[in-house]
C-alpha cells in the first residue's frame, strides 16, 4: 500500500500525515507540489497548513499547483483522496468537493479538541467506526466555516454526504459545539462517488494515547483495510 | 497596445455571513458612529496590464476573476479601468 502526501509551500501537517499513514502500514512518500505523477500510489493525502500563506483565499493558490492536475486525474480514476484542514480547503477550491471554507464566524483562530459525530460509517474512510460514534479530535484553523449555496447544502444532507459533524460530548450537534459557524455543524464531507473526503479536524493528531486521543486512528485503518481488500 | 490599470473588487456575496464586516461594524458603533447599518469587507486588487483596448483589458480581468481572483461560491466581483497609460512599451 503506497500513499502520497502532497506538500505545498506552507504545509505544516505533512509529517503528521506521513506518520499516521506509516502507523497503519503504508509505504509513504512526500510528493512536492511541482512534481508530476501519482499513478503509482493507492491513496493521496493533502495535508493541513497554510499553503502560500493563505494569500488570496486559503487553498486558492495551491489549487493551481502542477500536482493538482494529477490529483484530479487520480480522483477521476477512482483513487481515494483525503484532505485535512488546508487540504480540505484545497479540495473545495479545486471543485473536487462542493462549497467553500470561510473565516470562522467568531473570527478567532480555533485550536482545541472538539467532539465529532460519525454520520456515515460506510465510507472508505470511516468503516472502522460505528455510526453515531463520538470522537475527540483536535482542530486548528482560522477558516473552517463551511458555506455553500442552499441547493448544495440540501443535496449534501439528502445524499448523506456529511460524514462528520461537530457535536458536544453527548453527541448533540448544538450551536455551542460548533467551533466555526459551519452550516449544520459540518466538519467533513465526501464527494458523490465516495472517494474524496475533506475535513477540518486533524485525525492525524489523534493517533497516540500519549498525545491525548487515538480517535483519529480509525480514518487511517478504515482506508488501509479497504485498500487491502481492493488489492485482494 | 496600451497599458491599463484595472481595479478588481471582490465582495462577499449577499446573505453570506461576513465576520470581518461584523467585527468592524461593532467597532464603529462603539466609537460612536451609530448610523452604520451594515459593513461588508471585500478586497481590491490592482492590475497593470497591456491590452489592445479597454474592453479587452476588462475581459481578461474577468477571466482572471473566474479562474483565480474570486471564489464563485462565496464572492462576487466587479472590474473597472481606473487608469490608462498611452503608448506603453510594446
Amino acid at each position: 500500500m503506497k500513499i502520497a502526501v502532497v506538500t505545498f509551500p506552507g504545509s505544516n501537517c505533512d509529517y503528521d500525515l506521513y506518520k499516521a499513514a506509516q502507523q497503519v502500514g503504508a509505504e509513504v512518500s512526500f510528493v512536492w507540489h511541482r512534481e508530476r505523477g501519482l499513478s503509482e500510489y493507492d491513496a493521496v493525502f493533502l495535508p493541513g497548513g497554510f499553503s502560500y500563506g493563505d494569500y488570496l483565499r486559503p487553498g486558492s493558490i495551491a489549487r493551481m499547483s502542477p500536482i493538482m492536475e494529477d490529483v484530479i486525474h487520480f480522483v477521476d480514476a477512482g483513487g481515494p483522496v483525503l484532505g485535512v484542514c488546508n487540504g480540505f480547503q484545497v479540495l473545495c477550491e479545486a471543485g473536487m468537493l462542493p462549497g467553500a471554507l470561510v473565516r470562522n464566524s467568531m473570527l478567532h483562530f480555533a485550536s482545541r479538541d472538539v467532539f465529532l459525530r460519525v454520520e456515515r460509517a460506510d465510507t472508505l474512510f470511516t468503516a472502522d467506526y460505528q455510526r453515531h460514534q463520538v470522537l475527540r479530535v483536535p482542530i486548528a484553523h482560522g477558516d473552517g466555516n463551511y458555506e455553500a449555496d442552499e441547493q448544495t447544502l440540501e443535496a449534501l444532507e439528502s445524499e448523506g454526504r456529511i460524514v462528520l459533524r461537530y457535536v458536544d460530548a453527548a453527541g448533540e450537534a448544538t450551536e455551542a459545539a460548533n467551533p466555526n459557524g459551519s452550516w449544520h455543524n459540518i466538519a467533513g464531507i465526501i464527494n458523490e462517488r465516495g472517494n474524496v473526503l475533506g475535513l477540518m479536524p486533524h485525525p492525524e493528531r489523534a493517533m497516540e494515547e500519549l498525545l491525548g486521543s487515538t480517535d483519529g486512528v480509525g480514518i487511517f485503518t478504515s482506508l488501509a483495510s479497504s485498500l487491502a481488500a481492493a488489492a485482494g | 497596445m496600451s497599458q491599463y490599470r484595472i481595479e478588481v473588487r471582490v465582495i462577499p456575496r449577499p446573505g453570506l455571513l461576513d465576520p470581518q464586516g461584523k467585527a468592524i461594524h461593532h467597532s464603529l458603533n462603539s466609537l460612536g458612529w451609530k448610523g452604520v447599518r451594515d459593513v461588508r469587507v471585500g478586497k481590491a486588487i490592482y492590475l497593470d496590464m497591456d491590452a489592445d483596448s479597454e474592453g479587452a483589458a476588462l475581459e481578461t480581468a474577468e477571466a482572471m476573476c473566474r479562474r483565480l481572483l474570486a471564489n464563485p461560491v462565496t464572492e462576487d466581483f466587479e472590474v473597472s479601468v481606473v487608469g490608462e497609460m498611452e503608448g506603453a512599451e510594446s
